[in-house]
């Protein structure tokens, strides 16, 4: 007797199973938190923060604001305000270009003890160069440009070593990385013969890593004229000076010239480092 | 080494007339640069100078933690986030119809060849718009809004919400357009809508990448908005101001701390989220 037939589990259902579209809300829905907790940040800070839109979209805010703007019409254009405005330009470029040549010389001096040489290396100073180099970067520039004016006096000398301070720390860090990841070939065979670390850093690793360190501090530079730019609102020089002068002063063809010179600045540089990156790129 | 033993190795560095002619004509260059920076290290160790700068120094030992300050710190720090978060979604609300608006893919006349004239310009007039939005630094919208709402949070978020909404909308474009379109186009081929073709072809590819900017865009807003502050735009950073027009060292201090560790969290946080979007 054959034994009885069981049915066949294999057979597949005609149709596809249907099934319920997933729960709005579920407890092990990451999205689901995540959504809930945005809407909550956002309520709560729309909810503190007491912001005075009926002061800003009231008709009379809207016609302050319309004779605001109108004053900045026409901007001053006399030559003798121009040649200023020229000097601001040339202060805020000298005070990147300066600024970004004493980081680079800084990160260059703290990138042997901020990186692990080789395996076998403590590096003991790793850890507190770090964390320096970490405070130098998290404190932004207009916060050193504001504490260095207290030692170095109104002008741009301050907004130098801001931006110096705050690039030392951001260079610091991309240069020991570099340094980290350069191949090791070249500082091994040095070391093998005794050669000591300075030497080895500046026969063989240093020729290695120098293209990527150039184009770091070049991005930086660039970074920095924008940065330059408006570093002056606390004092520091530059076109930021003349524009918040000016501003104080409710002289707004002057700020609308400074203004524009600005916008200029930022867009002349946008423009040079996208050429220069497509030619290099090529 | 192929060189042969009877030729001596040069005395001297070969090169070493190049390098004394760059080297020198580095510090020729330099020399305007110092001159328009005003660059005058020694006034650093003038006696008048050293005094003032000592004892604002000393002043910063010890920090200030009175409780009375510490919760005024917290108070400022929150506003600080609340700031920067009031304005990101002011921003996220100005970038979402101008991405919407400009964006090429979504253009139903580009589907078969050039794009029409209209569109076209309209596209490239908002493209411009959102230039001009983020090409004005931030600070310099404070300024501006100080000057029209007053002093407060409300200049802040302003300035944000302008700055980082242009910021929003070009990258917002960008995203868009640099992903497969295969599955857009075909849902406009074939009659549905813009907006459907949005949230059902654009959308879901690319919104752990939009995700992950905005993100990323919020952490960055968060340290701004400390630099908006110094304007007079409320927050921690405005309250810096003032210890450091006080030579209060000791808040400065206290302040300092917690702003750096505001923006650690910040950036943790951040850093958390994004790696989950992956």
């Amino acid at each position: 007797m054959p034994p009885p037939r069981l049915p066949d589990r294999s057979t597949k259902a005609a149709n596809t199973p249907y099934r319920l579209p997933p729960p709005l809300f579920s407890a092990r829905c990451k999205a689901c938190w995540f959504t809930a907790a945005l809407l909550a940040l956002v309520v709560a800070s729309f909810a503190t923060l007491n912001l005075q839109w009926g002061q800003f979209f009231s008709l009379d805010a809207a016609r302050s604001m319309g004779r605001f703007l109108g004053e900045f019409f026409p901007p001053d254009t006399s030559p003798e305000f121009l040649r200023k405005v020229a000097v601001g330009t040339w202060e805020t470029l000298a005070m990147s270009a300066l600024g970004t040549l004493l980081a680079a010389a800084a990160g260059l001096l703290l990138v042997l003890p901020a990186s692990r040489l080789h395996a076998g290396d403590p590096a003991r100073a790793r850890a507190p160069t770090r964390l320096l180099l970490n405070a130098l970067r998290s404190i932004p520039e207009l916060v050193w440009a504001g504490l260095l004016l207290i030692a170095a006096g109104l002008g741009p000398f301050a907004g130098t070593l801001a931006l110096a301070m705050h690039t030392s720390g951001v260079l610091g860090r991309l240069f020991a990385e570099a340094v980290e990841n350069a191949p090791a070939g070249p500082a091994d065979a040095l070391r093998a013969q005794g050669v000591g670390e300075v030497s080895v850093f500046l026969y063989a690793t240093l020729p290695q890593v120098l293209p990527q360190l150039m184009s770091y501090t070049l991005y930086r530079w660039e970074n920095n004229i924008r940065a330059a730019a408006v570093l002056g609102v606390v004092g520091a020089g530059g076109l930021g000076q003349l524009l918040s002068f000016h501003m104080g002063l409710f002289q707004m063809g002057k700020t609308s010239s400074v203004l524009i010179a600005m916008m200029a600045l930022v867009a002349l540089v946008d423009a040079a480092s996208y050429l220069a990156r497509r030619l290099m790129s090529r | 080494m192929s060189r042969s033993p009877s030729l001596p190795a040069p005395l001297r560095d070969p090169a070493w007339l190049g390098r004394v002619f760059w080297t020198s004509a580095c510090l020729v260059l330099l020399w305007p640069l110092m001159v328009a920076t005003e660059f005058r290290p020694w006034i650093f160790v003038e006696p008048g100078n050293l005094k003032v700068t000592g004892q604002f120094l000393r002043s910063f030992l010890p920090p200030a933690l009175e409780p009375e300050f510490l919760w005024m710190v917290a108070r400022e720090s929150w506003r600080t986030v609340a700031i920067a978060t009031a304005g990101m979604m002011l921003a996220w609300l100005l970038a979402v119809p101008l991405t919407l608006l400009s964006t090429r893919v979504l253009s139903v006349s580009a589907l078969s060849g050039r794009m029409a004239a209209m569109p076209f310009a309209l596209r490239q007039a908002l493209r411009w718009l959102l230039i001009v939005l983020r090409s004005v630094p931030e600070l310099v919208w404070a300024l501006v809004f100080v000057r029209v709402v007053g002093l407060g949070p409300t200049a802040g978020v302003l300035a944000i919400a302008l700055t980082y909404g242009g910021m929003l909308g070009k990258v917002y474009g960008e995203i868009l357009e640099s992903g497969e379109t295969h599955a857009t186009e075909t849902l406009l081929r074939n009659g549905s809508s813009r907006l459907q073709a949005f949230s059902y072809g654009l959308l879901p590819q690319n919104a752990a990448e939009l995700t992950s900017y905005t993100v990323y865009r919020w952490e960055c807003a968060i340290r701004s908005s400390v630099v908006l502050g110094f304007v007079g735009a409320g927050g921690l950073g405005q309250q810096m101001d003032n210890s450091m027009k006080m030579f209060n060292g000791g808040e400065v201090l206290t302040m300092l701390a917690v702003f750096m560790l505001l923006v650690a969290l910040a950036d943790r946080v951040s850093a958390g989220l994004r790696k989950a979007l992956g």
